[in-house]
């Protein structure tokens, strides 16, 4: 009976072709368009680290009082040198890292190159197990290494393929800023976006590697200045690097692992007894303002996903309910046209079922052809998003699966539904009347 | 043109009138929306930078040791003037739509740090850069040579600087700004100057009104202002001329390092700083484009369905004396009726929209005169789209009454 229903569909879309294809690419593009805006929206908004980004947390600490905090009341979106350290001394966290932005020039051991300017970032040893950084040759450094500002360093595939020729070069030297390092790792191709870690610096996005990775009082010793944002509500006492370190300017992302509940309750607790301390001590002058975040959060309180994005999200779903309200509209017109032909065929005896399976599997038909041209329309737009999209943002525009299928659901749903109303009109009124009318 | 007899064959196909409006309405609020969004990014795309971008270039090299700066600018000043084609070579701390070097709230009074009259870029500029920038003075006076101070940290103590004229209404408002002060902490500004526009590294960044608050800084090169340089040559020499210059960095100065992404002619640096903008523009007049397309037909498709099945009906109103165009018109009415009631909800939903973009994505009020133009545009379509299937219900002949199938 289905086939022959199908067969009957096909009959009544062909006599109308016109229309029939109007509804599809009605479907079509409404899918098209929502679910190609949803893949870039997805794109910057993704989580970079699903499968840990609720255990990792940011913790601000209120070093500028109430004439440095926003209009929401927050604390510095980054840490000065004192508090920074003071955190990763007292080490509550399961794993943490202080980091700040470096860009180092690198010179090749071949003096025929010209050295390289490298973008970097200074970290401690638990920056790489706490973001599950892959490695291709070797680890991070050690604790011990951290402690004693040990010339070690890790880079990037990029650069070792640059420096080295892409060969395992842990244990070789290389030089960064006029000093010997030891290469101890060598990263696999990593470079997540948003740029999580250090959203405050990039904003969320770069389209740049970190090339290099040096242990943080390393760096710090060996005078690398900060390459990210510095702010300060006061000008620094001293001048230069030094200065900068002993002054309330912030200029440190922090980030902390806390595995469970009751971790994190601990872990505020500590930041407001460390707070309090300052606050007696005197270098505070107010009570303790602390924020602890996780990294989504975090992400949404710094703004990282472009409001473009949402926007037009919201447009692509208002494209995809005009497409469907049309559709139903053009269906109920079919539909609600052959009700003569209803009259015909329940005098000839076909129950109510019948008349609804008949018609359900037509609108159905309807439904998923424009879902299938809606897939296809969908792949053809995500593959063009890098034709169109700045680079760093197209990389990440992947298609959402689970959600296509649910789009395509609802379209296929929203058709059948729509051919449902006529279908029970019509099979309402008698067969006589029906038939009597024409 | 009697409208009773219309609303009482609407009210028999409530369902279908309705998905009209609805239609109708979501594009309404979805046209209002988009159009504006669309407006505010290109007033932002056509914000006028002030300086002579087909001209100039930019060069930015790095890596060299600070207390070897002002060796590295003699250097390299020396050797990009010599490159042909160099109408001059001069020092600047940023440019337009390149990278912000030095943003920073301003007050009235020194060492405040709550009134913030706003957030302002300083250029830093050495000699020579004014002019070469192509900036056009409109009140107050040219640096002389001793106004160029050197600066001690980023900016210097106290200097006598040009604002823009953006920059003097919001800071002065209605007030004469020659010889007014400002403060960036201890840090003392004194306006000598008043240019016509200039715009911020990022205007992208602040609020559209915010775009050209820029405070022309000349400074003694050296020290902070150091490693950017400002090339300018004639239009069609300045792709030539920079080429030459990113080669010749080498033999100038082989210790420092070119940096390539920072390099580049003004022209390159506002497309690729818009680029994200125009694809945003395309993006959503596209969407809008093809909204009103599937409305249209949406429209066609259904007035066509109400024309077949109301054939009979039309000719007995031509039998009994209608004329084509009053039947033309029944079906325009109709659609002026419902696209009307459909523009109503839409207004609703429109600023339903907005206010929920308003909360979210810090987006200004939807301003009103949207709302009338996005109605006008609607009324538009819907008549264009009925125009084909009342056309056609107008042909219809009276003898059609008379026949019985």
């Amino acid at each position: 009976m289905f086939a022959y229903y199908l067969d009957l569909a096909l009959r009544s879309l062909k006599r109308s072709p016109g229309l029939t294809a109007l509804m599809v690419l009605a479907i079509g593009f409404g899918v098209a368009a929502s679910m190609t805006s949803w893949s870039v929206f997805r794109a910057v908004s993704g989580d970079p680290i699903p499968w840990k980004s609720a255990s990792l947390f940011v913790p601000q600490i209120d070093n500028w009082g109430p004439n440095g905090r926003n209009p929401d009341g927050d604390p510095p979106n980054a840490m000065d040198y004192a508090d920074a350290t003071a955190l990763m001394r007292d080490h509550r966290a399961k794993l943490q890292s202080a980091m700040y932005q470096i860009s180092p020039s690198v010179v090749p051991a071949d003096a025929a190159k010209h050295p390289i300017n490298v973008s970097g970032e200074a970290v401690y040893s638990e920056f790489f197990p706490m973001l599950d950084v892959p490695f291709q040759y070797g680890s991070g450094w050690s604790a011990s290494d951290d402690e004693n500002r040990a010339q070690v360093v890790v880079i990037s595939d990029k650069l070792n393929q640059k420096l080295f020729g892409g060969a395992n070069s842990v244990g070789r030297n290389a030089s960064i800023e006029g000093r010997q390092y030891r290469v101890v790792g060598v990263l696999k191709d990593w470079n997540p976006q948003p740029r999580f870690y250090d959203v405050v610096n990039s904003g969320g996005f770069d389209s740049g590697v970190k090339d290099v990775f040096l242990p943080f009082l390393t760096a710090i010793q060996a005078n690398l200045q900060n390459d990210g944002n510095t702010n300060c509500n006061a000008v620094p006492k001293e001048p230069g690097f030094v200065g900068l370190q002993h002054s309330e300017c912030v200029w440190i992302a922090y980030m902390a692992e806390l595995d469970s509940a009751s971790a994190v309750t601990a872990y505020r607790d500590y930041l407001q007894g460390y707070a309090r301390a300052q606050q007696q001590a005197g270098r505070f002058g107010w009570a303790p303002n602390n924020r602890l975040r996780d990294l989504r959060a975090w992400l949404d309180n710094q703004h990282v996903v472009p409001s473009d994005t949402k926007v037009s999200l919201l447009v692509a779903l208002g494209l995809l309910l005009v497409c469907l309200v049309n559709t139903i509209g053009l269906l109920l017109a079919k539909f609600l046209r052959r009700s003569s032909e209803i009259g015909v065929r329940r005098a000839l005896g076909a129950p109510r079922k019948a008349i609804y399976l008949q018609f359900l599997t037509e609108a159905g038909m309807v439904g998923a052809a424009g879902g299938v041209l809606g897939l296809l329309l969908t792949c053809a737009g995500v593959a063009s998003v890098g034709w169109v999209m700045p680079k760093d943002i197209a990389d990440l525009a992947r298609l959402d699966v689970s959600l296509l299928v649910l789009t395509l659901l609802v379209a296929v749903v929203a058709t059948m539904l729509a051919g449902l109303y006529p279908t029970y009109r019509a099979s309402r009124v008698q067969p006589a009347w029906q038939l009597k009318s024409n | 043109m009697q409208i009773k007899p219309i609303l009482a064959a609407l009210r028999r196909h409530r369902l279908a009138t309705l998905l009209i409006a609805v239609e109708i309405a979501l594009a309404c609020a979805v046209l209002c929306n988009a159009c504006f969004l669309v407006a505010r990014r290109w007033t932002m795309i056509q914000i006028n930078s002030g300086v002579d971008e087909s001209s100039l270039a930019v060069l930015t090299v790095n890596g060299f040791d600070p207390k070897l700066s002002a060796d590295v600018n003699a250097r390299m000043l020396t050797g990009l003037r010599a490159i042909p084609g160099v109408q001059s070579a001069t020092l600047i701390s940023e440019v337009p739509f390149g990278p912000q070097t030095g943003a920073a709230g301003v007050t009235h009074e020194p060492g405040d740090f709550k009134n913030l009259i706003g957030v302002v870029d300083f250029v830093l500029a050495g000699p020579g850069t004014f002019k070469a920038l192509g900036l056009k003075l409109v009140e107050g006076r040219l640096p002389q040579p001793d106004d160029y101070r050197p600066a001690t940290s980023f900016l210097p103590d106290y200097a006598q600087v040009l604002v823009t004229r953006q920059w003097a209404e919001h800071a002065w408002p209605g007030e004469n700004p020659l010889g007014k002060s400002f403060w960036c902490d201890k840090m003392h500004f004194r306006v000598m100057g008043v240019v016509d526009h200039y715009a911020r590294a990022q205007p992208g960044q602040y609020d559209l009104g915010q775009g050209e608050w820029t405070v022309f800084t000349p400074v003694v090169p050296g020290g902070s202002l150091s490693g950017t340089y400002l090339l300018r040559a004639r239009p069609q020499d300045v792709q030539r001329v920079l080429q030459a210059a990113r080669a010749a960095v080498q033999k100038i100065a082989p210790d420092v390092v070119l940096d390539q992404d920072n390099s580049k002619t003004l022209n390159d640096l506002r497309a690729n700083y818009f680029k994200s903008d125009r694809i945003m523009i395309g993006l959503l007049l596209g969407v809008v484009v093809l909204m009103l397309g599937v409305t249209a037909l949406g429209i066609v498709g259904l007035t066509s369905f109400w024309v077949a099945q109301r054939r009979k009906q039309i000719g007995i109103r031509r039998a009994i004396g209608a004329t084509r165009g009053d039947i033309l018109r029944y079906f325009q009415t109709e659609n002026f009726l419902i696209v009307t009631f459909g523009i109503a909800l839409g207004m609703l939903l429109a600023f339903g929209l907005n206010a929920v973009l308003m909360r979210f994505y810090e987006l200004p009020h939807l301003p009103l005169p949207y709302l009338p133009v996005g109605a006008l545009a609607l009324w538009g379509l819907g008549q264009l789209a009925v125009l084909g299937p009342a056309l056609r219900a107008a042909a219809v002949p009276p003898v059609v009454a008379t026949r019985s199938v």
